[in-house]
């Protein structure tokens, strides 16, 4: 173990875990909550389809909608999985 | 105009009884006419908390179904002048509380109080939104655990969505974040989130920090809300929500590690 690994491993408190780990749920249930309704019916069923050609895994696909200035964007985000 | 305050917080055992009993009692002593009403139909326990459990007659149920009127059913605290306890019902029917029949009782306490603090029950049914859906303010309770929490997250988004002010379009609800069961020496080792940690994922004001704290369970023992016995630290923590409340400030006090003599000499 590196000198600074030996200060990364000390922060790492269970409470900072604790911590990451809820901002990452709750802003995505945040963004499930303000978008559309029909988001994760629309997630479900690009899923779907993502599965007739990939095996990706059942949280591989996100959709959300981004507000810019006037605009509302649809962001579509697929994680492929890693290639053996 | 009263104002109607819901203690609300999603995850069960967090401490909304104890915060309810205690808010209740605290703008009561304050001088404001207060009424505090169990949500939570089916598991009353806010009447013991507050020490009047052999005075029940009539519940909110009898109310709402015509069997007894508001005054019948409302339990005067014989503590604290200017207190009123509406007990829940103890009936297992999970439709007896109606939304007809929650406003109008609402609106006849309104009546003659400045408070109606509503104890809301665990989870996000019935009971629980009805318990919000006429607030004014929120005080949502919340532990410095992880699931307590995210729960207190899902109850915002209900409280800025599910709520008559949302609804109607007018000033939205009131949220204040009250952070109870907290142990500055488990935040200080890193076993637990911190005031900090909690007022950064839920951003919304803090009213108070409520330390873990054995006065809790002794006042709950004898029936007395915890903010009656003022020599005890969560007593006193929920001395400052209150004045917060009506606008006083006071600095957050039982945040930091209490030094034990060791400290003391050690951390100077
Ligand atoms: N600050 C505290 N310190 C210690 N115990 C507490 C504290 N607040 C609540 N408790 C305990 O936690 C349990 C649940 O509290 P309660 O107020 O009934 O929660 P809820 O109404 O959210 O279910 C009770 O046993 C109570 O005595
Ligand atoms: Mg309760």
């Amino acid at each position: 173990m590196g000198f600074l690994d030996y200060f990364r491993a000390e922060k790492k408190t269970s409470a900072s875990l604790a911590k990451e780990r809820l901002q990452v749920i709750v802003a995505r249930e945040r963004g499930a909550r303000s978008g559309p309704d029909y988001l994760p019916a629309l997630q479900a069923d690009i899923l779907d389809v993502i599965r007739r050609y990939v095996a990706v895994d059942e949280d591989a696909v996100r959709v959300q909608v981004e507000r810019e200035g006037e605009y509302e964007v649809l962001e579509l985000n697929v994680v492929l999985p890693d290639e053996d | 105009m009263a104002r109607i305050v819901v203690v609300t917080s999603g995850k069960g055992g967090v401490g909304k009884t104890t915060t309810s009993a205690a808010f209740a009692a605290g703008l009561a002593r304050a001088g404001h006419r207060t009424a505090v009403v169990d949500f939570d139909v089916g598991l009353r326990n806010l009447d013991l908390i507050m020490g009047c459990e052999r005075r029940v007659v009539y519940d909110f149920v009898n109310v709402i179904n015509g069997e007894a009127n508001l005054n019948q059913a409302l339990i005067r605290d014989k503590r604290t002048q200017g207190l009123s306890i509406l007990p829940a019902s103890q009936t297992r029917d999970k439709d007896a509380l109606t939304f007809e029949g929650v406003q109008a009782v609402l609106e006849g306490l309104a009546e003659d109080h400045d408070y109606i603090v509503c104890d809301s029950p665990a989870g996000i049914e019935r009971g629980a939104h009805l318990a919000m859906y006429f607030a004014d303010d929120a005080l949502v309770v919340t532990n410095p655990e992880v699931s307590s929490v995210r729960d207190s997250d899902r109850v915002l988004g209900l409280l800025s969505s599910k709520t008559r002010r949302a609804e109607q379009g007018e000033d939205p609800v009131q949220e204040h974040l009250i952070i109870t069961r907290y142990v500055p020496e488990r935040v200080g080792k890193g076993e637990m989130l911190s005031v900090e940690d909690v007022g950064e994922i839920l951003s919304i004001d803090l009213l108070g920090v409520i330390p873990e704290s054995s006065a809790v369970l002794n006042a709950s023992n004898s029936g007395v809300p915890v903010i009656l016995e003022e020599q005890t630290d969560a007593g006193q923590a929920y001395d400052d929500v209150v004045a917060r409340y009506l606008g006083q400030q006071r600095e957050h006090r039982f945040i930091t590690e209490k030094k034990g003599l060791f400290g003391r000499l050690f951390k100077g």
